[in-house]
């Protein structure tokens, strides 16, 4: 029963890993590198800031 | 376990990014927008009339709203991201039995963050003011991503391997991406006058160094505080 638990909960930890990592890159992305215009201008000058290559 | 990897993350991601877009616009918004004049040629360097000098002009950074609005915006998303890959790379090291995280530590991983994800990149493509030019663009991109991870990989086998072969092999990979090399310009062609672009570059990475340090201190404190 612990085993279970310990195994259950194990797999609650690496999900939630996991979404950290992806919703992480998914920001970074959509900050740094998205060729969208109007991402690109709104990001412009964090991007210039943060030495995205940027254009 | 996600409650708190979402919380910290998203408390630290908040407070460093307010704080980095408090510096950026106080000290690095003048220099884009002194750089962005030279690049539209507002502003000449080294001009036709033949003198080499060129007045320094100071733009006031603050009064674009929307333009310093949009900036705040995207740079907490942009350390929101930062700070989730980090609280999740907490997570991960007290897994393996290499915590407990806290807020001295997380600070380290703060400025280790740094050097991953800007020192080393700059190493090889230095913060490009506007009115600067760099190689083409999608060439500089996989360079960046491929120094970010290596960098990262090799602080990890530094920081978390135990025998001498494992923090050699990390050397070599923090050393490789300047090895092989970033890709290069063929001829300068900057019209912004080197002295501001040289600013520029030293400007960004101060303020990346302290925003990553608060972003680990923060994360950490918080992460530290969360435990069940």
């Amino acid at each position: 029963m612990t085993k279970v638990i310990a195994s259950a909960r194990a797999n609650t930890d690496v999900l939630g890993i996991a979404f950290a990592t992806v919703l992480g890159l998914g920001l970074i992305f959509a900050a740094g590198f998205s060729h969208a215009s109007g991402m690109h201008d709104m990001a412009h000058d964090t991007r210039h800031a943060v030495s995205f290559p940027c254009h | 376990m996600s409650r708190k990897l979402l919380t910290s993350g998203l408390f630290a991601g908040l407070a460093a990014g307010l704080i980095a877009a408090l510096l950026q616009v106080t000290f690095i918004t003048p220099l884009l927008l002194a750089g962005e004049a030279f690049e539209s040629g507002a502003q000449l360097h080294f001009s036709t009339t033949g003198s080499p000098q060129s007045e320094v002009i100071h733009p006031e950074a603050w009064a674009d709203v929307t333009r310093n609005l949009n900036t705040v915006a995207m740079t907490i998303v942009t350390y929101t991201g930062f700070a989730l890959l980090m609280v999740a790379g907490f997570a991960v090291a007290e897994r393996f039995g290499r915590g407990p995280v806290d807020a001295r530590r997380g600070a380290i991983w703060g400025l280790l963050g740094f050097v991953a994800v800007q020192l080393a990149p700059s190493f090889g493509l230095p913060p490009e003011l506007p009115g600067t030019i760099g190689a083409e663009l999608a060439a500089r991109q996989v360079w960046w991503l491929g120094t970010v991870s290596a960098t990262l990989a090799g602080l990890v086998a530094i920081g978390f391997g135990r025998t001498a072969m494992s923090a050699a092999v990390g050397g070599l990979l923090i050393a490789a991406p300047h090895l092989i090399g970033a890709p290069a310009i063929d001829t300068y062609f900057g019209v912004a006058p080197p002295e501001l672009s040289a600013h520029f570059a030293t400007r960004s990475l101060g303020v990346a160094a302290l925003s990553w340090v608060v972003l680990g201190l923060i994360a950490g404190l918080v992460w530290d505080r969360s435990r069940a």
